[in-house]
């Protein structure tokens, strides 16, 4: 079990997942997405492989409309 | 006659007018204006998904990457750690290396830092990005910029959303007559005619958001914007006629009966 902090909330994980498992989870499309892992960028051929851990902080992005 | 070409980072460009996405009613609304306003390149911000709502649209989902050059920006940021961030992220998504820089300094204003705007110029450049610069209409600023490598000098006409259009058009002026990249006026437009004074003045292209967004009929001013940047680019190419302080007829003289 793993408690991680994504997006400013904290989320109870029950097992620890990989990135892109959680990518899953979220119906989310790594192609319209980035990601920091604890202030770090991840790159996408690396979330198979990043498993979450306790008390890991991840900040999930896309783009929206702006000027 | 040559054909007049908008190139910018060696990105060749059909339309002059790049356009803001934000400030839409939804996501539609964007779509049609942007179709209608017939820019290829279009701003976008970088925000955290809401991990609450799996079936929120996605901005990709109206415009399509692929048809529509993405130029993603730092609007809201604040400081040179920020925009850094921000635009690291952006080419994480999806490999963008053309990038907007704009770093405010002040919440009333969002009159840019022009400190925080060069340091975090030098290291985009470093970090291999072809950055657009969002600054004041300060000459010496611009030159500096262009000479640390930015891709295009992007001042201001008035502030951002004010609508007010080119306050400084002796600034605006010379940055054009001392730029070898393409100078863009970037916010403040207003209206149309703005946009086509600028052109005219020989900007390379304008920016625009809340003049199309917040206009009452958005797809019409998108519109209105594409035929008046057009016409301001030909009319800058034409070249205008001398101004004169008397008048002088038209018609001729010989033959008045």
């Amino acid at each position: 079990m793993a408690k991680i902090q994504l997006n400013g909330k904290y989320i109870n994980l029950k097992k620890n997942i990989s990135i892109s498992q959680l990518l899953k989870k979220y119906k989310l499309n790594e192609r319209k997405i980035a990601i920091e892992l604890n202030k770090e960028i991840i790159s996408k051929q690396k979330y198979n492989k990043t498993i979450l851990k306790d008390k890991d902080n991840v900040e999930i992005v896309y783009f929206i409309g702006g000027g | 006659m040559k054909k007049d070409i908008f190139k910018i980072a060696n990105k060749k460009l059909n339309s002059r007018l790049i356009v803001g996405t934000g400030k839409y009613k939804n996501f539609k609304e964007t779509a049609d204006a942007i179709k209608s306003s017939g820019a290829d390149m279009v701003t976008v911000a970088v925000r955290r998904v809401n991990i609450l709502d799996k079936k929120k649209p996605v901005l990709m989902d109206y415009l399509n990457p692929k048809k529509y050059l993405y130029l993603p920006n730092t609007a809201g940021c604040f400081n040179s750690n920020e925009a850094l961030r921000t635009l690291r992220l952006a080419r994480e998504i999806g490999g963008w290396k053309l990038v907007k820089l704009e770093v405010l300094g002040d919440k009333k204003t969002l009159y840019p830092d022009m400190e925080e705007t060069v340091k975090s110029t030098k290291i985009l450049v470093k970090e291999g990005f072809k950055v657009l610069v969002y600054c004041t209409d300060d000459p010496i600023y611009a030159k500096k910029l262009e000479d640390i490598g930015a891709s295009a000098i992007m001042p201001l006409a008035s502030p951002i959303g004010s609508g007010l259009g080119i306050q400084n058009k002796i600034n605006i002026s010379i940055i054009i007559k001392q730029s070898k990249v393409p100078v863009i006026i970037d916010a403040g437009i207003g209206t149309p005619s703005d946009a086509t004074i600028a052109m005219e003045m020989g900007c390379e292209a304008v920016l625009v958001n809340s003049a199309i967004a917040n206009a009452k009929k958005p797809i019409l001013m998108a519109k209105a914007f594409k035929n008046a940047v057009i016409s301001g680019r030909e009319g800058y190419l034409a070249g205008r006629m001398k101004k004169s302080l008397l008048g002088y007829p038209s018609s001729p003289i010989d033959g008045l009966i």
